[in-house]
């Protein structure tokens, strides 16, 4: 139905656009006035005025429509006599309903179900009408308005600039929805789950396991369930992990990133430079999961083996595996931004520096990075925000039990991990244990938050200082 | 010491210095090339499958069809019996448990395959043909010298028995490889020797030309706006915070805004390819904007003032001449990001494109795969062919990749002006 909609609007937007052109020149002549813009501008008015008011409506109806539509249902079912207790049952008994319209339900139909099917198909009828209705109606009113317009002679290149840059200001908004949609999906389930468990027993709280979490309900929780709860949420465990990973990460990253990004700006010809620097950005654009399957596969079992032969116990999801192809991952970014930091910094510095004998290295050691500092150090904040928000590694290589462990042959978890291992498959959207991974998505989103700021910041002010 | 001691110290200290540089960059390379090296070393034999060569006689009394039965007669037709019959003459078994085991070492699908060969020409009742019948998965990784045949009978997956049926088959010449088309068509499976990646590149092909769809005239419009009509106010000011925000935060998060908005407010269907594509859109979005900013920012104000000293308007200064030329480092900056969001996981995993679909998708709205989930899932598969077949799955993965940042260098390249 909606393509159908679509395709008249688009169908009525070009016709409209050859009428406003040719009709404009024909009042021209025969009038024999002079128009404020060229005969297109008014074809390209009609046809913004006919698409866009129609195209909106659309848009939000059928944003709106299934959401109404089921919640008029669901309450039709209930009064007439439906029993379901929570939320999850009644999605069933929608689905039910829905399937029975469509003819794909092949389970027994009671007369509740027949008779709610019978108002579903009756609201969706209503609904279609209206929807096709009312976008008509916004057609012609609009085509109807932009006509008069045209033919008073409007400035119509000056109106449909005026409509296009409401357009393209529209588009920038939506990074701004973006965010606003990020804040609210994280907070409206990270309240509900503040609501059961403490904000202190979660920030410091040193058990993690949601899988105790099986309650159902979160309103109905008995007392002992409570005491259970409030101590399977410690955030703790993963908050070290994440840093112990992310810690190994940096060890790996910032010696080589930096190193090969002093050696790129100050030492590399740029022969060198050309052929090297592509390919250690090569590493950033390698899609993790690869990462995570190499280490999962390959790293993983071979620290293993060489602990066995060095008569260590080494995990086989180590943390140290995680951490180092982590690192490796993150190397072009510390070593691309360094380079850049380093090549901006001033030539007269090193000139100085020169001048009174000092050798090359001695000088990058003790004029050019302290002189880069804050932009190194900005640097580096933005690759560990990297490393933290970093999932498909630790996913996959790093292990599920959250292990209070400062050893790194031993597998510990992380944010990241806990997030997809709570959501992956089938989950009930009211328990804790759902909710509890949107909260540490919030955790997540605002540690990376500061540290971006933190690090932009850093950078901003460097540049400031030499430009 | 002396001077002379010091200078030659100090020397030192600098040779050193230059050699740490020189390492990490080596490492930095060494570690590209051992990570390719590793996957293309694991993934290329999937490339090719083990095929049994079995002759199949078409036993009247055992098909109850006709020579030139037509098209609907044939797939009603059970063919399980005339499978039984023809592959257990593939090697002398002796009794019932002989010739299971014998069975064991072709895939689930060939009697599918035999119903193919019967389809592509129906005039093969009471003759014999020989078809290359797919090995099951055992045979296959054996043949491709991927598993150890000295380990003790117990720890294998494939018995002494079925090592004789072998080794038989290799004297005889009956075993060989071909060209792997499962991996290319089908969609995934439980069995290795079955599972591809068709479905997954289909459902990376429509996410991707979503997430294409609505990124690029979004990312291009706002970047246009805000590089060219924004006025500098606190507005302007929030919206270029959130976008450098938007470009950091980490993938996953916008896994939770689509499980939340996309699935459980507006209802999309779950492990859609149109939900991954809106998802996708509005993690690449950002990182668009940015290289789209900034190719617009290069274009020298030199152009825009010719055009409005000739009597264009804004719009037209803008739209006509220095949009255009900002174009290829557009285009290119796009195709990065899509490249990126070709290989992004988690988000994927969280609206549920892990859910095991061995249809290949037909439409956005039809449940699928991608192709980094199936490799997430793949490397979660126990069974020892998998392992190729993920390596594969990646190796195909990254020759998009480098493809897609191949013309994204070209473009810039070749149609990029320089100014200076």
């Amino acid at each position: 139905m909606n393509i159908v909609l679509i395709f008249l609007i688009t169908i009525f937007s070009v016709s409209l656009f050859f009428y406003g052109k040719s009709k404009t020149k024909t009042i021209s002549i025969k009038d024999n006035i002079k128009l404020n813009a060229l005969p297109k501008f008014y074809g390209y008015y009609l046809v913004l005025w006919c698409s866009i008011p129609a195209l909106v409506f659309l848009l939000v109806w059928s944003l709106f429509e299934p959401v109404i539509i089921k919640s008029i249902i669901i309450e039709t079912a209930a009064n007439q006599g439906a029993i379901f207790s929570d939320k999850n049952e009644a999605n069933l008994i929608y689905e039910k309903i829905k399937a029975i319209h469509l003819g794909t339900y092949f389970g027994d139909i009671d007369s509740i179900l027949r008779e709610s099917a019978l108002a579903y198909a009756k609201f969706i009828n209503l609904f279609t009408n209206s929807k096709v209705v009312l976008i008509f109606g916004i057609i012609i009113a609009s085509v109807i308005y932009s006509l008069k317009k045209i033919k008073n002679n409007n400035k119509a290149r000056d109106d449909v600039e005026i409509i296009l840059k409401g357009l393209l200001f529209v588009s920038s908004l939506i990074a701004i929805l973006t965010t606003l949609g990020i804040i609210f999906s994280l907070l409206f389930e990270s309240i509900k789950f503040f609501s059961v468990i403490n904000v202190f027993d979660y920030l410091f709280g040193t058990n993690w396991s949601p899988q105790r979490a099986f309650v159902r309900d979160a309103s109905s929780i008995t007392a002992a369930e409570f005491e259970e709860l409030k101590d399977a949420f410690g955030f703790i465990p993963l908050i070290a992990g994440t840093s112990f990973i992310a810690f190994i990460a940096m060890l790996v990253a910032v010696p080589i990133g930096l190193f090969s990004g002093i050696y790129m700006a100050e030492y590399a010809s740029i022969k060198v430079r050309r052929i090297s620097k592509p390919i250690i950005e090569i590493l950033a654009g390698i899609p993790t999961v690869v990462y995570g399957f190499f280490a999962a596969l390959t790293v993983g079992p071979f620290f293993r083996q060489v602990g066995e032969n060095l008569g260590l116990t080494v995990s086989s999801e180590s943390a140290l595996a995680a951490g180092l192809i982590m690192g490796i991952m993150i190397i072009p970014y510390v070593s691309s931004l360094s380079d850049d930091v380093i090549n901006s910094v001033p030539q007269s510095l090193r000139d100085g520096s020169y001048a009174v004998g000092a050798t090359k290295s001695e000088t990058i050691k003790q004029v050019v990075i302290p002189a880069a500092l804050p932009g190194i150090i900005g640097s580096v904040l933005l690759a560990v925000s990297r490393a933290i928000g970093e999932t498909m590694i630790v996913v996959m290589a790093a292990g599920l039990a959250a292990n209070l462990t400062i050893n790194p042959l031993e597998s510990t978890t992380t944010i990241t991990t806990q997030i997809v291992m709570i959501l992956v498959g089938d989950q009930e959207f009211d328990s804790p244990k759902t909710q509890s991974a949107f909260a540490l998505g919030l955790t997540l989103f605002i540690a990376t938050l500061i540290l971006n700021y933190i690090a932009q910041r850093a950078v901003k002010k460097y540049r400031e200082k030499y430009d | 010491m002396t001077k002379e001691e010091r200078l030659k110290k100090r020397h030192r200290a600098e040779k050193r210095f230059r050699f740490y540089g020189l390492t990490s960059i080596f490492v930095a390379l060494l570690f590209v090339v051992i990570l390719v090296q590793n996957i293309f070393s694991k993934g290329s034999s999937a490339f090719k499958k083990t095929v049994i060569t079995t002759e199949v006689f078409f036993d009247q009394e055992l098909l109850e069809i006709q020579n030139g039965a037509s098209q609907e007669e044939i797939m009603e037709a059970d063919f399980y019996d005339i499978m039984i019959e023809n592959l257990i003459k593939a090697y002398p078994a002796k009794d019932r448990d002989e010739e299971d085991e014998l069975l064991k070492l072709f895939s689930g699908d060939a009697e599918i395959e035999i119903k193919k060969a019967f389809l592509n020409d129906n005039n093969l009742i009471g003759k014999t043909i020989t078809l290359d019948l797919t090995a099951s998965d055992d045979i296959d990784q054996l043949h491709k010298g991927n598993y150890p045949r000295d380990l003790p009978e117990e720890r294998r997956r494939i018995s002494d028995f079925q090592l004789v049926i072998y080794d038989y088959f290799v004297e005889n010449k009956k075993i060989s490889k071909n060209f792997n088309n499962y991996f290319f068509n089908n969609g995934d499976s439980r069995d290795p020797e079955l599972a591809g990646i068709g479905g997954a590149l289909v459902g990376s092909f429509y996410s991707i030309l979503i997430c294409l769809l609505l990124a690029f005239p979004v990312a291009v419009l706002a970047s246009i706006y805000l590089e060219e009509f924004a006025p500098k106010n606190k507005i302007t000011d929030f919206i270029e915070i959130n976008i450098n925000n938007l470009a950091a935060v980490p993938s996953i998060v916008y896994g939770l805004l689509a499980l939340q908005i996309l699935l459980a407010t507006i209802q999309l269907p779950r492990s859609t390819p149109l939900v991954a594509g809106i998802t996708l859109a509005l993690m690449t979005l950002p990182r668009i904007i940015i290289p789209c900013r900034a190719s617009l920012k290069a274009v020298p104000p030199s152009i825009r003032e010719g055009a409005l000293a000739v009597g264009a308007s804004k719009f037209q200064s803008v739209f006509h001449h220095v949009v255009p030329l900002a174009l290829p480092g557009t285009l290119s900056g796009t195709i990065i990001g899509l490249a990126q969001a070709l290989g992004e996981t988690a988000p994927l995993i969280l609206i549920g494109m892990v859910a095991f679909v061995v249809d290949i998708p037909s439409s956005p709205v039809d449940p699928s795969s991608s192709l980094p989930v199936q490799v997430y899932l793949w490397s979660e598969s126990a069974e020892r062919g998998f392992v190729e077949k993920t390596s594969a799955t990646i190796m195909m993965l990254l020759s998009f990749l480098i493809v897609m940042n191949f013309i994204a260098v070209y473009l810039r390249q070749k149609f990029e002006k320089r100014w200076n």
